[in-house]
C-alpha cells in the first residue's frame, strides 16, 4: 500500500459530510490570486503616487477621487494600502518561502538518516523554540535593527523550526515504504533515494503548513511595522499605516479600516488555501 | 418462570446521509429472557447481535431508529424519556462490553467509577459508596480492594480490568445485565475465569444476563438457551442443549460444521459471505462443502 | 508516587538547559550588533573617553566568556544593570513595569479560559447552530490581526460610544476602578484571539473523548449528561487543553508587546520597544529576559499540569 494512492480518498472519508477541499482552494486561491495581482501591477492600478504629500487634503473624508479618504499628511489611503500590501506580501511569502527552502532538506535528513543526524538537527532547531515568535522576531530585530529585510529573515528563522518537524514527521512515515528499502536494494544511492522517491512524496505536508504560516507571517509582519520594527517609513505597509493612523483614528477612522481589512482578507485567504490543500495533501494531519 | 425482558418485532435501521432506505440491521426480532437465565445471542459479526443489545439499553447512536417493541419489567423501553432511561440504566438493568480497557475511564480512579454507579442512582454519602465499592471489587475478586481503589485503570492487567467493568455494572444489583462479547478482547485462560465470575454472580444474586457472542464455546459453557442470528433476523430459539444435540436451522447447522468440537475456544468463525441469502443456505451440503473447501 | 516524583525533576532538569541557552541568547544581543555597539547607544556626539567608560561599565572590554560570568552573576544576584538613558536601576524599572503585563496577559488568559473552554464544550456537544455560531467567532479570532481588532475595539468604545478611554494606564492601587476602566479594551483585543484558539482545541478534544467507548459504559451506568460531559470528557480534554493554554501563553506574551505600545499600556512588552527605537540595549536585554523566562516557567508549569492530570504521562506512556 503506497502512501500516494490513498491519500485523496481518506481525506473525504471521516466525519460528516463536509465541504469539499476544492471549495476551500478555489476560494482561498482566487482571494490570494487577485491581492498578488493588485500587488504586482500596484504602479498600474495605485490611483495616486503613495508618497505624494497634499496639504490641502489632510485626513480627507473618502469620495470618487480617494475612494479610502486619505491620510495625516494628505496621502492617498488606497494607493498605500495597494503599495502597503505589495511590501506585506513580498515580506511575508519570501519570508516562508526562505524558511521552506532551508526547512526541507534539514526535515528530510533528520527523517531519512534518524539517530545522530537527527537528533542533531532537531535538538538545534528546538533552540529556536525556547522563545515565543513575536518575542525571537523582536530580539532580532533588536540586534540587528529594524527593517523588511531584518524582519522577514526573522520570520524565516522562526518558523524554520516548525516546517522542518513536519518535513521530518512525513519523510519518516515516508521512508517507511517498501518501495524506498526497494530501491536501496536494487543499488540507488541515497541521494538518489531521497531526491526522487522520498522527496516527492513527503513534500505534500509542508506546502501545507507553509500556507498556513504565510497568514501568521502576514500577521507578524503587520506587526512588527505596527510597532516601527519592520518595513520602515516612508515606504508604505499595512502595518506601517495601522500605525500612522492610530493618533487619529477617531476623527479620520479610514486611515486604521482599509489597510486593516486587507490584511484580514488576505489571511483568510492563506487560512482557506491551507485548510484546502491540507484535505487533499496531508488527511493524516501530519502538520498539526 | 416470570418475563424479564420480551421483544416483539424489533427491527433497527440506521439513517445514513448516502442511503435512502438502507437494508436494517436488526429485523422483525421477538424473543422472550426469563428472570435468572443467561441467555446467549450468538452470530457472526454483522449479524446484528450487538445492535441488538445495545438496542436493549437505548445506547444506539442518534441516527439509528428502533422500531417493534421492548420491554423491561413490563415497561416499554422504546420511546422512553431521557431521565428514566437514565434512572433505568445502571440500577434495573446494566450492560457490560467487549474492551474493558475502552469501557473505564483511564483518568479517573478504578473505585470511583464503580461508587459514581451507586451515586447515580441512590442518595448515598461519598464514604457509603466508597465502602460498598470496595466490597464490590472483593466480591468480582480483585486482591487487597481497599488499597487499590485509588489506582488508574492502565495500572490493571486486561481481566482485572473487565472485573471491575463487572463490579462497576453489578453495583447495583441489577435485575438484567446485558453482556456484550465480555470475553472476545481477552486471553483464552482469561476468558474462563470471567465467565465463571458472570455465572457466580447470577447465581448469587438471581441476576438475569443476555450474553451476546460469535463465540459456541462460550455458549455451551455458560447459557440456559440460545438464540441465533443472521442477517439482523433471530434464526432459531432452543435450550443450548437442544441446539447442540439438534440444531434446526441449516445455517446453524453451518455455525456448527465451522466450529467443530476440537476447536480451541475462542476462536473466531469463519465468516460466511454475507451475499449468501439465509435461502441459499437452505442447501446445507453445499455450504459445508464450501467451508470444508475454504478451511482445507 | 515516586515514578512522579522522578518525573517532576527530570522537567525541573530540562529547565536549566532551556534557561541558559535563553540566557546566552539575551547575552550576544549587545555582543552581535553590527559595528560599535556602544558608539551606536551615544551616537555620533560621544567623545572617546564617553565609549571607553561606558564600553567598561557594561564589561565589553573583557573577553566574552569573562563578560557573560559577570552578567550572569550579577543576573543571579539580583543586579540586572541601570537604564542608560535614564540611570534608574533596571531592577525597579521591571518590578514597575511587569505587573502591567502581568495584569494584561492573565486577564486576558482568564477571559479567553473562561469563554473558550465552555463554548468549546457547547460546540462538541451542543446543537447545529451553537456548532455553526462557534465556528464562525473561531475563524474571526484566528484571521483577525489582535492589534486591528484593538483598533476596531477603540474606535467603537471609545469613538462612537465614548463609555471607554481609548488608551492610558493608572495603577490598580491608585485607582482600581480607572485600572479596570483602562485595562478592558486591551484584554478583549488580547483575549478575542486565545478565546478563539482555546474553543477551537476544546471542542476537538472533548468532541473525541465523547466518541469513545466508555462514555457509552458510563450512559450504560445511568450517569447523567451534565456529569459525563464536565466530570469526565472534560476531565479527559483537560490535557489537551491545559498544553495548547501553555503554547497561547508565548503568543499572548508576544501580542502583549503590541497592545501595549497600542494602548499605551507601560508594560515590559512596551520597554522592549522603546528601548529597541532608543538603541537603549541593557533595558532591551533585560526586558526580553523577563518575557522569555515569565515564558519558560509557564511551560514547566504547564507540563507539570498536564502529568498530574493524566497519570499515565508520568508513568512513561500510554496503556
Amino acid at each position: 500500500m503506497t502512501a500516494t494512492a490513498n491519500l485523496p480518498a481518506k481525506s473525504l472519508e471521516v466525519g460528516t459530510p463536509r465541504r469539499s477541499p476544492r471549495h476551500f482552494i478555489l476560494l482561498g486561491g482566487l482571494i490570494l490570486a487577485l491581492l498578488a495581482l493588485v500587488a504586482i501591477a500596484a504602479p498600474l492600478i495605485a490611483p495616486h503616487d503613495p508618497e505624494s504629500v497634499d496639504v490641502h487634503r489632510v485626513l480627507g473624508a473618502p469620495d470618487l477621487q480617494h475612494p479610502f479618504g486619505s491620510d495625516v499628511l494628505g496621502r492617498d489611503v488606497a494607493s498605500r494600502v495597494i503599495y502597503g500590501l505589495r511590501a506585506s506580501l513580498l515580506v511575508s511569502v519570501s519570508a516562508v518561502l526562505a524558511s521552506l527552502i532551508l526547512a526541507v532538506p534539514l526535515g528530510l535528513l533528520a527523517g531519512y538518516f534518524g539517530r545522530w543526524v537527527d537528533s542533531t538537527i532537531s535538538r538545534t532547531l528546538d533552540l529556536i523554540l525556547v522563545f515565543p515568535a513575536m518575542l525571537l522576531a523582536v530580539t532580532f530585530i533588536a540586534i540587528l535593527g529594524p527593517g523588511s529585510v531584518i524582519a522577514a529573515l526573522a520570520i524565516a528563522v522562526i518558523y524554520l523550526p516548525i516546517l522542518a518537524r513536519v518535513m521530518r514527521t512525513s519523510t519518516l512515515i515516508v521512508a517507511r515504504n517498501d518501495y524506498v528499502a526497494g530501491s536501496r536494494a536494487r543499488g540507488a544511492s541515497h541521494l538518489r533515494v531521497l531526491v526522487t522517491h522520498v522527496a516527492p512524496n513527503a513534500f505534500g505536508p509542508a506546502i501545507v503548513q507553509a500556507s498556513v504560516l504565510s497568514a501568521f507571517a502576514l500577521q507578524l509582519e503587520a506587526g512588527l511595522s505596527f510597532l516601527g520594527l519592520g518595513t520602515q517609513p516612508p515606504t508604505p505597509s499595512l502595518g506601517g499605516m495601522l500605525a500612522d493612523g492610530r493618533e487619529v483614528l477617531i476623527q479620520a477612522p479610514w486611515v486604521e479600516i482599509f489597510p486593516g481589512l486587507v490584511i484580514v482578507v488576505a489571511v483568510l485567504g492563506f487560512t482557506f488555501l491551507g485548510e484546502g490543500l491540507r484535505r487533499i495533501f496531508d488527511p493524516r494531519g501530519v502538520g498539526e | 418462570m416470570s418475563v424479564i425482558l420480551s421483544l416483539d418485532n424489533v427491527g433497527v435501521r440506521f439513517n445514513t446521509a448516502g442511503a435512502a432506505q438502507p437494508a436494517p440491521a436488526v429485523d422483525g426480532v421477538s424473543l422472550q429472557v426469563h428472570r435468572g437465565e443467561i441467555f446467549g445471542i450468538v452470530g457472526e459479526s454483522g449479524s446484528g447481535k450487538s445492535t441488538l443489545a445495545n438496542a436493549v439499553m437505548d445506547l444506539l447512536p442518534a441516527n439509528a431508529a428502533v422500531s417493534g417493541s421492548i420491554r423491561i419489567n413490563d415497561r416499554e423501553v422504546v420511546g422512553l424519556d431521557d431521565e428514566a432511561l437514565r434512572s433505568m440504566r445502571g440500577d434495573e438493568v446494566s450492560m457490560i462490553f467487549q474492551d474493558p480497557t475502552a469501557s473505564l475511564d483511564p483518568t479517573w480512579p478504578v473505585g470511583d467509577q464503580i461508587a459514581e454507579t451507586i451515586r447515580a442512582h441512590y442518595p448515598v454519602t461519598a464514604r457509603q459508596a466508597k465502602a460498598r465499592a470496595i466490597a464490590l471489587m472483593g466480591e468480582v475478586g480483585i486482591a487487597d480492594a481497599a488499597a487499590r481503589y485509588g489506582d488508574v485503570p492502565h495500572r490493571f492487567s486486561g481481566g482485572q480490568r473487565q472485573r471491575i467493568v463487572i463490579a462497576a455494572a453489578l453495583a447495583n444489583n441489577p435485575q438484567l445485565l446485558v453482556a456484550d462479547e465480555p470475553t472476545t478482547a481477552l486471553d483464552v485462560t482469561i476468558q474462563a475465569q470471567v465467565l465463571q465470575l458472570i455465572d457466580k454472580l447470577r447465581r448469587d444474586h438471581g441476576t438475569t444476563v443476555l450474553l451476546i457472542t460469535h463465540d459456541l464455546g462460550v455458549v455451551s459453557m455458560i447459557c440456559d438457551r440460545v438464540g441465533v442470528m443472521y442477517g439482523g433476523k433471530l434464526l432459531e430459539t432452543a435450550t443450548t442443549e437442544a441446539l447442540f444435540a439438534n440444531p434446526a436451522h441449516p445455517y446453524t447447522r453451518a455455525l456448527f460444521a465451522a466450529n467443530p468440537a476440537g476447536a480451541p475456544r475462542g476462536a473466531r468463525l469463519p465468516v460466511i459471505p454475507a451475499e449468501w441469502s439465509v435461502e441459499s443456505l437452505r442447501e446445507a451440503e453445499l455450504l459445508r462443502a464450501a467451508i470444508g473447501a475454504a478451511n482445507g | 508516587m515516586s515514578r512522579q516524583l522522578g518525573f517532576i525533576l527530570r522537567r525541573l532538569l530540562l529547565t536549566i538547559p532551556m534557561l541558559f541557552v535563553m540566557s546566552v541568547v539575551v547575552f550576544l544581543i549587545i555582543r552581535l550588533v553590527p559595528g560599535d555597539p556602544v558608539r551606536t547607544m551615544l551616537g555620533f556626539r560621544a567623545t572617546d573617553a564617553n565609549v571607553a567608560e561606558l564600553r567598561h561599565r557594561l564589561g565589553l572590554d573583557q573577553s566574552l566568556l569573562d563578560q557573560y560570568l559577570g552578567w550572569a552573576g550579577a543576573l543571579l544576584r539580583g543586579d540586572l544593570g541601570k537604564d542608560i538613558v535614564s540611570h534608574a536601576p533596571l531592577a525597579q524599572l521591571l518590578a514597575q513595569r511587569l505587573p502591567v503585563t502581568f495584569e494584561l496577559t492573565g486577564l486576558s488568559m482568564l477571559l479567553a479560559v473562561l469563554v473558550g473552554v465552555p463554548l468549546g464544550v457547547r460546540a462538541a456537544t451542543g446543537g447545529r447552530w451553537i456548532k455553526r455560531l462557534t465556528e464562525a467567532f473561531v475563524i474571526f479570532g484566528i484571521s483577525v490581526p489582535d492589534f486591528w481588532l484593538g483598533i476596531m475595539l477603540v474606535l467603537i468604545f471609545a469613538g462612537t460610544l465614548v463609555i471607554l478611554p481609548p488608551s492610558g494606564y493608572v495603577p490598580f492601587a491608585t485607582d482600581p476602578v480607572g485600572n479596570l476602566r483602562y485595562m478592558v479594551l486591551p484584554v478583549l483585543t488580547l483575549a478575542t484571539g486565545e478565546a478563539a484558539y482555546i474553543l477551537r482545541t476544546t471542542r476537538g478534544a472533548v468532541g473525541s473523548v465523547m466518541n469513545r467507548p466508555f462514555i457509552t459504559f458510563l450512559r450504560a451506568k445511568g450517569i447523567g449528561t451534565r456529569r459525563i460531559i464536565f466530570g469526565h470528557a472534560l476531565r479527559n480534554a483537560g490535557p489537551s487543553i491545559v498544553t495548547v493554554i501553555g503554547i497561547q501563553v508565548g503568543v499572548l506574551l508576544g501580542g502583549a508587546i503590541i497592545i501595549e505600545t497600542m494602548f499605551a499600556l507601560p508594560g515590559v512588552g512596551r520597554l522592549v520597544v522603546t528601548g529597541i527605537n532608543q538603541r537603549n540595549y541593557p533595558t532591551v536585554q533585560v526586558g526580553i529576559l523577563a518575557i522569555a523566562t515569565i515564558f519558560i516557567v509557564v511551560s514547566l508549569i504547564t507540563d507539570l499540569v498536564v502529568a498530574w492530570l493524566d497519570p499515565r504521562v508520568a508513568d512513561g506512556g500510554g496503556t
